[in-house]
């Protein structure tokens, strides 16, 4: 017996072993495959589930906030599937190729795989760890920390999720939707592991979204892992929008090459608790990266979005712009850390982040790092947390607008900012009208 | 007849500061009434509090809209049933578009009055009516309201939203100032075209020159809070030979 697993103690911690233990021979993979499943539970089971007093997991202590481990969900049942052939209808506008995985399952009859651009090709993760495709364990080791803990649970129970591959040059013109959706009565956990490679001079545009039932206190742990050629461009959009009493721990590697364009965006609206995390490394030069997000947070949910992008070239430019508006006694966490390497001179990158407090209750936590061994660099962050501006309501409110429509107008400007760097204009209407749903539920 | 503003013996304090001391004040429908005063007397303030900008407290008096009073009324009521204050220093809205913000506004007040809202193209065709007259160009409505305007254009903006509403209290709080020679005639006009015999002005100014234009019928001036001479629009000419020294001692 490994010694390491002494750590273990929660109700969760040990449950996820039972299930690993239990479910280890009946996940998908070839011997690699398994040998990297083992490897990534031990170091799990090292550390167990990651706690307040690890700084990238300071405001967010699953082990506290993970009351149990939910079992592990079985393939969808038809009830399952026709929940998930009517989920996501506000975002149907995209003119998207819509890719449905349910329960954690790809579900090809659900998603659209007709007429394939050339060059695009599009399958089941699952279909490539039985022929022992070294998916699970491909050069992460540079892109996050080795024992991270939610890729290492990632790792160990991933059973199936989307490989997308573009070849080098083509173009995707139209955009990928992966629809990530939960359904049925029991709660369960979800492990899903995404890979998309785009060669180079490839674009694509792909949107993420997750969405589950409302009462249901089911786990979702979604992996996304990207490789981004030379001069290829990638528009990815993530949408949380899991049910209320839901947890989401999602993990975005990218690895991006030279003279590439990268735009990654993230809307955090649903959810109980979400931690987001991102780990972005700038491999080649002269490339451009826009990250941001919004987040919508009300009740008690708490919401983190943990980014880490490296400068690992010279030349690069990053943008990472991202706001919260946290109502009544929600929380939202922001950390982001700029790591420019020694050789990546010329690195231009600034990280913002706004916090819009609508109660006394709410609360933001922000931490900024800058972590730079370059010396020719232009670098900067800033943080701000603020309230609506009184006077800007009063402003409206001497025209006739009504306080809560007023204040509605304010928010909606203060996200709009971000939501308007989004290229597809479809898809900056859909955040819009969500962001405007969700002014409309406040009290 | 039921006055249309009566103002009677107000007193407000901001930050435990008292601004006004006791004002009385009475318009009537279809009157214009000038305001003139020194610098910090409470003329904006008064504006301020007929708008019904949070942060005064009001100690005594009593403010009477169509035989209503005002302190009742959110800001937001007071504006749908036809207070407007031009604003001495309208603010900037990021990310508001201005075209965005006036339809808000008119249908707001609409629909709390339970009018019909009025449809987007039928409120395009009027607002870019009113900016023309107003010399607006019609370039400016898709900006966020009043961000990097000039001076001037944040002033014509404010009658533009003042000409699009209606209101049946105007309250101009020098909406003359930072307008050019040529400016002030447009403007003018525009707030000459609202001269209604339903309609009541009050005008704050600084100067005579603009009560050439908007010709009034009272004016009024305000010091230390209350209002110390009310006359004819001679007095506005008067003031302008003699300053407010003969005031500083009721200030006092
Ligand atoms: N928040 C505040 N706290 C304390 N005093 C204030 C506050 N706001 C305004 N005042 C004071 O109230 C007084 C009246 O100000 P007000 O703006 O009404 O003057 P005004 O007559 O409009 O002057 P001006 O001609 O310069 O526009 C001034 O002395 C001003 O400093
Ligand atoms: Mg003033």
């Amino acid at each position: 017996m490994n010694a390491g697993i002494a750590a273990i103690k929660t109700e969760a911690e040990t449950g996820l072993a039972d299930t690993y233990t239990a479910a280890r021979h009946d996940l998908p993979g070839g011997p690699a495959v398994a040998a990297a499943r083992a490897e990534a539970f031990n170091i799990f089971a090292l550390g167990g589930l990651p706690h307040r007093r690890l700084e990238a997991w300071k405001y967010t202590d699953l082990r506290r906030l993970m009351k149990d481990a939910k079992p592990l969900a079985g393939a969808p049942d038809t009830a399952a599937l026709a929940v998930a052939e009517q989920a996501g209808q506000w975002l149907c506008d995209l003119g998207a190729r819509r890719i449905v995985v349910v329960n954690g399952t790809f579900a090809p009859a659900l998603s659209d795989l007709a007429d394939l651009e050339e060059g695009l090709t599009i399958r089941a993760l699952a279909q490539a760890l039985v022929a022992d495709e070294p998916l699970l364990s491909a050069d992460l080791g540079t892109l996050l920390p080795y024992n991270e803990p939610a890729l290492a649970l990632n790792t160990a129970f991933a059973g199936d999720g989307v490989v997308i591959e573009v070849a080098a040059g083509a173009e995707v013109k139209r955009p990928i939707h992966l629809l990530f959706v939960t359904a049925g009565e029991t709660a369960a956990a979800i492990f899903t592991r995404s890979v998309a490679v785009i060669g180079a001079g490839a674009s694509v545009s792909l949107i993420e979204s997750h969405e589950g039932p409302e009462g249901s206190d089911y786990q979702v742990n979604a992996a996304l892992q990207v490789q981004l050629g030379d001069e290829a461009r990638l528009d990815h959009v993530k949408i949380v929008r899991e049910g209320g009493a839901a947890l989401h721990v999602g993990t975005l590697l990218a690895d991006i090459g030279a003279r590439a364009r990268f735009n990654a965006f993230g809307f955090i609206v649903g959810g109980s608790v979400v931690r987001n995390q991102m780990f972005v490394r700038l491999a080649g030069a002269d490339t451009v990266a826009e990250i941001s997000g919004v987040s919508l947070l009300a009740g008690r949910q708490h919401a983190d979005t943990t980014l880490s992008i490296e400068h690992a070239a010279p030349g690069s430019q990053s943008r990472e712009t991202f706001k919260a508006v946290v109502d009544e006694a929600a929380h939202a966490v922001f950390q982001g850390k700029i790591a420019v390497r020694q050789q990546a001179q010329k690195t231009d990158a600034r990280m913002m982040s706004r916090a819009l407090l609508l109660s006394a209750e709410a609360e933001v936590f922000s931490k900024p790092e800058l972590e730079i061994f370059a010396d020719d660099v232009q670098c900067g962050h800033g943080a701000t947390t603020g309230t609506l501006d009184d006077q800007l309501k009063f402003y409206l409110m001497a025209r006739g607008i009504p306080a809560k429509e007023a204040e509605a107008l304010l928010i909606q400007a203060f996200v709009g900012e971000v939501i308007d760097t989004i290229a597809q204009e479809s898809l900056r209407d859909a955040l819009s009208a969500a962001t405007l749903a969700w002014l409309g539920e406040r009290g | 007849m039921t006055a249309l503003l009566e103002i009677r013996d107000l007193r407000a304090e901001i930050g435990g500061r008292k601004i006004l001391n006791g004002l009385d004040l009475t318009v009537n429908k279809g009157e214009i009434h000038a305001i003139m005063g020194p610098n910090g007397a409470g003329k904006s303030t008064l504006s301020y509090v007929l708008a019904g900008k949070p942060g005064y407290e009001i100690t005594g008096g009593q403010v009477l809209f169509n035989g209503e009073d005002l302190f009742e009324m959110s800001p937001d009521e007071r504006a749908a049933k036809g207070v407007f204050l031009a604003f001495q220093y309208p603010l900037e809205i990021p990310g508001v578009a201005t075209l965005t913000f006036l339809r808000a506004a008119l249908n707001a007040q609409r629909k709390k009055r339970g009018e019909e809202e009025l449809s987007s193209p039928d409120l395009l065709k009027r607002v870019r009516e009113l900016a023309k007259k107003l010399g607006i160009d019609p370039e400016m409505l898709r900006r966020p309201l009043n961000v990097g305007f000039s001076g001037g254009e944040k002033k014509r903006n404010e009658t533009l939203q003042m000409a699009l509403l209606e209101p049946r209290l105007c309250v101009l709080d020098e909406t003359d100032s930072g307008l050019d020679i040529d400016a002030l005639k447009v403007v003018a006009n525009g707030v000459n075209q609202l001269r209604s015999a339903e309609r009541g002005m009050i005008v704050i100014t600084h100067y005579q020159r603009l009560l050439d234009y908007i010709v009034p019928d009272v004016v009024h001036v305000l010091a230390a809070g209350r209002i110390v001479e009310t006359g004819g629009k001679d007095l506005a000419l008067q003031l302008e030979a003699t300053g407010y020294a003969q005031y500083q001692n009721e200030a006092a």
